[in-house]
């Protein structure tokens, strides 16, 4: 592990995202007839600052990872994956995210556009806590959204689906967290 | 690889847990409404409106609650022994834990199910499955105690089960862990379970009027891991469904080498079909052995039989009677809604919920639409069979309950919610959020023909912040939701025994009445009774001796013992004279490496205890059963191996000559 920074006003925003993520948009039992998970205050919410941290605790701690932790918090996925688990997940870099065309992220973030933000971010989760030298090359990965992922090994570099490559990999108390350098955009639907 | 710059603050991560922790309260409050109090509020001395029987998962037992109250009103031991009654300690009950491997005094409790006749739940008999070592239980409701245990051959993990035909003609048994069937040599290498591995599935006959159970037949099927069951019903009546994972075969690393092909199946079987094939002996009969036994209410006393034969039917051979229908991605919950006509395959890492119609599936077959055949098994297709699939329904669903209005109600365990959502039209209606990450589900009636759904039950895995902290060990959560109305409403948590998985609720009135208040005394007819202190007696018999002994408020008799002797087996037959509601007695000795026993009224319980070495042993009851329990009260004296002090015994009275005392 490299140096460490202190990135203190930059993590009390992420925090205060993720901190009220329920607080803001979820309130009762009884509106929520929305297409996907809706937390109501799960297991993010629970106090302990002992247990090792979960995959949503960790990107929220790396200063790398304010992009996706914002649109895991705009498509309410903190409460599933800061269940149980296992989970793996794919965690682009805000890097990453800056190489979609511009206006794409902020697009995303609209509330118009959040079942596309939620498919995409799905396509970024798979069950199972998979270490990258578990993977194999040409496998396929059944991610969260219901479409596929396709592993390919070359030179010791892990790709997915040719197009982004695992630079490092974190291990969280409910997973996996392995970071890449380019989103995966899930396949046109049918 | 490059190491990931983790930027540890610690003052922002405690800021961090200050802000989440401070969103916690407005989260917790909005999930329940005002009116919650008064709803699961049962008046002191009032009755719940329904009994809840829980699984109790690692704990072996069963647990019996009232809703809406969230009172434990009983946890009965089945498959683990239980020193607080006795049972598995007691010479009477040490036979129900009888098996193939010996006395297995543990297991692992998973779900529950109420006899039913035409459907409906009939209150008679609830049925227990054990998964370690595959083992069906019935339970008697009138005394809600275990009155027989039937153990499973060629099997390992009995999982789904125990689920019932809908006039309770069948229970059935399928095998999680596909195993080496046992007249086939299981030493062999680990990694040819695609040769030697085979999956069986059991049914076991019910007796209509006493309830015993048979194993009728087994069918041998592809190695794989069977999940979950349940029957169809109504027009489906004649088929049974189970959802299978593990369909790559792998028998290792299942995490990952288990998830790899898109669609595992639910296997349909046509039972009735089955049957014919038994009656036209196409069965094969395979030598195995497994253990029955049953409880006798009338001596108070089990038998353990071994049972060597079983008949197998094989559906690569019988190519009617198992059919596959794709499902996608490891199918845990396979459920049948009220009518029969629709069976919902819940894929634990599935984006979606296929909805399988009977009808479709039924044509399916006659037109033989299959894609191909998996191990001998024809493969329906899967859009042949398909009613629809609710999309993005939430993450992880596991299982699937119904209210008998059109609706189905499924849990997630990821995204850790209820979801409601109509069965016709596959639309989502409602969700409701669950602390935390929900397992089994429990409507009253919700998997019979006619649900009474004014509550769900949702037994969650995960308990953390839910009740004050007691350590890293926590009793787990259930939640109970009124779903009267359109909206599911959180109203109780309540904390559970054990693990619980799947669950069952019945209106009170359907079992309440029936229920046994003691046993008659001149009806018991235990080898070892005494019908009242006259009958009284202690009889040496080499180096075991036994004792007859009576309790009634507040004595034993005999309560003075001398002659024992270091060595003896002295085994104590006690019989509990009251015949009142209610009055049980306990019986404990000093130094007894067992357990007690807790004797019911009109019974005879019998504990072996060994003298150990010459002292004074008190013994005493151990229920609270009157003013003067704590003068409930004995001695027994024991002497050197082969002193020669007289067996006496006494109540009452100190007998001046051991001789007269031996003469009675």
């Amino acid at each position: 592990m490299k140096k460490y920074k202190i990135f203190l006003a930059f993590l009390l925003i992420i925090s205060s995202l993720v901190a009220c993520n329920n607080a803001s948009d979820k309130s009762t039992a009884t509106d929520s007839a929305a297409p996907a998970a809706t937390p109501s205050g799960g297991q993010e919410a629970v106090q302990d600052d002992i247990s090792a941290k979960d995959v949503v605790k960790v990107a929220a701690s790396s200063k790398d990872h304010s992009i996706l932790v914002a649109a895991l918090k705009q498509a309410d996925l903190v409460t599933s994956l800061s269940n149980a688990g296992p989970f793996t997940v794919f965690a682009p870099t805000n890097a990453a995210f800056e190489k979609l065309p511009a206006g794409t992220v902020d697009g995303l973030m609209k509330p118009e556009k959040k079942e596309d933000l939620q498919n995409i971010l799905q396509y970024h989760v798979t069950l199972s806590a998979m270490k990258a030298e578990s993977f194999k090359d040409g496998q396929v990965l059944g991610m969260v959204n219901g479409d596929n992922v396709t592993i390919s090994i070359k030179d010791g570099k892990i790709m997915l689906n040719n197009s982004a490559i695992i630079i490092a990999s974190i291990p969280a108390s409910n997973g996996m967290i392995h970071v890449i350098d380019g989103v995966l955009l899930p396949p046109a639907k049918k | 690889m490059k190491k990931l710059k983790i930027s540890i603050a610690a003052s922002a991560i405690v800021s961090m847990m200050l802000l989440l922790n401070s969103c916690k309260p407005k989260n917790a409050g909005s999930a329940v409404s005002s009116d919650a109090a008064a709803k699961s509020y049962v008046a002191p001395g009032k009755y719940d409106e329904f009994y809840n029987f829980v699984s109790g998962g690692f704990s072996g037992q069963m647990s019996v609650y009232g809703l809406p109250s969230g009172r434990l009103l009983r946890v009965i031991p089945i498959f683990s022994a239980d020193p607080q009654t006795g049972y598995g300690y007691s010479e009477e009950t040490k036979p129900m834990l009888n098996t193939s491997h010996g006395f297995v005094p543990w297991d692992d409790q998973h779900h529950t199910e109420l006899s039913q006749t035409n459907g409906e739940i009939d209150g008679r008999w609830i049925f227990a499955n054990a998964n370690n070592t595959p083992r069906v239980a019935r339970l008697d409701l009138t005394t809600f105690r275990t009155s027989e245990i039937i153990e499973l051959p060629n099997s390992a993990g009995n999982h789904s089960s125990p689920f019932i035909t809908e006039n309770t003609e069948y229970v059935v048994a399928g095998t999680r862990f596909s195993v080496p069937p046992d007249d086939a040599n299981g030493d062999v290498p680990i990694n040819t379970y695609k040769k030697n591995f085979k999956g069986y599935i059991s049914f076991i006959s019910v007796g209509k009027e006493d309830g015993k159970m048979d194993i009728a037949f087994q069918i041998i099927c592809p190695g794989v891991n069977f999940d979950l069951s349940h029957a169809g019903k109504g027009k489906s009546h004649g088929w049974f469904f189970f959802s299978c994972y593990n369909t790559e075969q792998a028998n290792t690393l299942l995490e990952v080498n288990a998830s790899q092909r898109d669609k595992d199946f639910i296997m349909a079987v046509n039972w009735k079909k089955a049957e014919e094939y038994l009656k036209a002996g196409k069965g094969r009969k395979q030598t195995v052995k497994y253990a029955h036994n049953v409880y006798n209410e009338k001596n108070h006393t089990a038998t353990s039989e071994i049972r060597t034969e079983v008949t197998v039917l094989d559906a690569r051979e019988l190519k009617d009677i198992c059919y596959f229908i794709p499902c996608p991605k490891s199918p845990h919950g396979c459920d049948v809604d009220p009518t029969g006509e629709y069976i919902v395959g819940s894929g634990k890492l599935a984006a979606l919920i296929p909805v399988f119609s009977f009808t479709k599936m039924q044509k399916a077959i006659a037109d033989k639409a299959y894609e191909g055949e998996y191990d001998g098994i024809p493969v329906i297709k899967y859009d042949a069979a398909l009613h629809g699939e609710v999309k993005k329904p939430g993450l992880g669903p596991l299982h699937t309950e119904f209210d008998g209005k059109g609706n189905a109600y499924t849990t997630f365990f990821v995204s850790s919610e209820v979801v409601k959502w109509n069965i016709e039209s596959l639309k989502v209606l409602d969700r409701a959020p669950t602390y935390y990450s929900v397992g089994h589900l429990c409507i009253p009636g919700g998997d019979s023909r006619k649900p009474n759904a004014k509550y769900l039950i949702a037994y969650n895995k995960i308990t953390k912040d839910r009740y004050l902290p007691t350590g890293p060990e926590l009793a787990q959560s259930a939640q109970l939701y009124d779903i009267s109305g359109d909206k599911m409403q959180l109203i109780l948590d309540f904390p559970t025994i054990g693990e619980p998985h799947y669950a069952q609720a019945v209106a009170a009135d359907v079992i309440k009445n029936k229920s046994v208040k003691f046993f008659k005394i001149e009806e018991n007819i235990n080898p070892y009774v005494s019908r009242g202190e006259d009958a009284t007696k202690v009889v040496r018999e080499g180096n075991k001796v036994h004792v007859y002994m009576t309790c009634i408020r507040s004595h034993f008799s005999p309560d003075n013992i001398e002659g024992i002797r270091a060595g003896d087996e002295v085994y104590f037959h006690i019989t509990n004279l009251e015949q009142d509601w209610d009055v049980p007695h306990g019986f404990a000795i000093k130094g007894a490496n067992t357990a007690e026993l807790l004797i019911m009224p009109g019974e005879t319980q019998t504990l072996k205890w060994t003298a150990e070495k010459p002292g004074m042993f008190p013994f005493y009851c151990t229920d609270f059963c009157s003013a003067l329990h704590q003068e409930m009260s004995g001695y027994l004296r024991v002497s050197p191996a082969g002193s020669n002090v007289a067996l006496l015994f006494s109540t009452g009275k100190n007998i001046p000559k051991a001789d007269t005392a031996v003469a009675k």
